[in-house]
């Protein structure tokens, strides 16, 4: 009987885990798209209270954006000379930063019209896919490149996005740095400002 | 005639101690952080009590106005893109670009339209800095002015140079010389530049904001976009070109 009940919950997370899975294809130009319109459609839809869209936004990025890769690009060299503890809580904290930056940051763009218009494979771990916001009332045409890791083809990530030129990893990667810099490379300097900004 | 002399003396020897300062020094290196911060935070309140307030404004009137004044001072500029072109030995762009001036000015109604777009010139903006940094010359420190924001030593060096010799629409404006006799005064100056300081303002009305919100350290991350832009014009291109992700795969 125990058995049985265990095999019906299994089945059923599964199920349910399936049917909210955000899968897309492994095309880097489709996958783009298909991630685009999926989240247009969401973030536009007038039922979904923030938290859902909130919800749906990390849900996707944990799926399709290589945030431990972006965590070690960003911290830069440091990186190198911290224990595996230490490395850890930052992932752990970088995650967190990462997740809320990005639904801020989705939700002020969210009214915009995307439009994916060309790949451009640079080598066999990276496709660059050119994408553009159009012009409307608020701003002007916006282009948008994305670095897709394409390392595992079944499984691309994203791993940066290229606003009109300026990568925002980098940005991020230099925003971390000015703060090492500052306090003599100490690391906690750092995970006290990632702590604050996901407690605010 | 003799300060003439002894004003081209100083410029010759001032461009000589820049361009071999610049190219040596690394702009991501600060000329004086502690000061550039006090002054990006003066910078930051005179955003919010000024420059925001008159862009939100601004963004209310109706798209053709916004639409006009942005195309007004871009036309402007083109004034400046035109002998840095040349300067960079780009002909075809500095056909472009006066293409573009002549027919926005005319046809264009003193550049309120840009009717030259439609026949496919580009008008790529052009300044000394982009044209230094092309022939190699590096951005040297980076710092903040008031008011006029984030630069390097090249990139004001450049502002300098523009502003007194090649910018045609400065030399009839802030310096009142009168060319084919059209003059102006340096009223003119700060209006064309004060509407294109808000046209900009009011067209990154959302980057702003989501910068603001999202940054850890709004200063480094200025200072971050500032040079990622300059490299991308002076390189002409739009894509970033950042292999440092190479070290993680290996």
């Amino acid at each position: 009987m125990k058995k049985k009940l265990f095999i019906l919950v299994s089945f059923t997370f599964l199920y349910f885990n399936f049917l909210t899975a955000v899968t897309y294809n492994s095309e880097p130009k489709i996958f783009i798209q298909e991630l685009v319109d999926d989240a247009t459609k969401t973030l536009s839809d007038k039922s979904l209270t923030l938290e859902e869209k909130n919800s749906f936004i990390e849900k996707v990025a944990v799926e399709n954006v290589d945030i431990k890769a972006l965590g070690l690009y960003t911290l830069g060299q440091i990186r190198k000379d911290l224990d595996e503890t230490t490395l850890n809580t930052y992932q752990s904290l970088f995650k967190k930063y990462f997740l809320k930056s990005l639904t801020s940051r989705l939700n002020d763009y969210s009214s915009q019209k995307f439009e994916v218009l060309e790949a451009e494979q640079k080598n066999a771990n990276y496709t660059i896919v050119k994408s553009k916001i159009a012009e409307s009332v608020k701003s002007p045409e916006i282009k948008i490149d994305w670095r897709i890791y394409t390392k595992n083809p079944q499984k691309p990530l994203i791993r940066d996005l290229i606003v009109e030129g300026l990568s925002l990893a980098r940005t991020q990667k230099e925003e971390f740095a000015s703060i090492l810099n500052s306090n003599s490379n100490d690391i906690n300097a750092l995970l006290k400002k990632l702590q604050e900004f996901i407690s605010n | 005639m003799e300060f003439k002399k002894i004003q081209t003396i100083l410029y010759s020897v001032v461009i000589s101690a820049l361009l071999i300062f610049s190219a040596n020094a690394q702009s991501q290196n600060e000329c004086f952080e502690k000061v550039s911060r006090g002054v990006f935070k003066f910078n930051q309140g005179f955003d919010n009590l000024v420059l925001e307030p008159v862009a939100k404004v601004y963004n209310k009137l109706p798209e053709p106005v916004r639409n006009g004044t942005g195309n007004f001072t871009s036309n402007i500029a083109t004034l400046l893109s035109i002998p840095n072109h040349l300067l960079q030995g780009e002909l075809r762009l500095a056909g472009h670009a006066t293409g573009s001036f002549v027919i926005n000015t005319t046809i264009g109604i003193l550049g309120f339209g840009n009717p030259a777009a439609a026949l496919g010139l580009e008008n790529q903006k052009e300044d000394l800095g982009q044209t230094l940094g092309a022939y190699g010359v590096g951005g040297g420190c980076y710092f903040v002015l008031p008011i006029l924001g984030p630069t390097t030593i090249r990139d004001s060096f450049g502002m300098i140079i523009d502003n007194q010799y090649l910018d045609a629409f400065a030399r009839v404006t802030w310096h009142e010389k009168e060319i084919k006799s059209l003059s102006g005064n340096k009223l003119d100056y700060v209006g064309v530049k004060a509407a294109t300081a808000v046209d900009f303002r009011g067209d990154n009305m959302i980057n702003f904001e989501s910068l603001e919100k999202n940054s850890i350290d709004l200063y480094a991350a200025t200072k971050s976009l500032y040079l990622q832009d300059r490299s991308k014009k002076i390189k002409n291109k739009s894509s970033s070109d950042d292999d440092s992700w190479g070290e993680l795969d290996k």
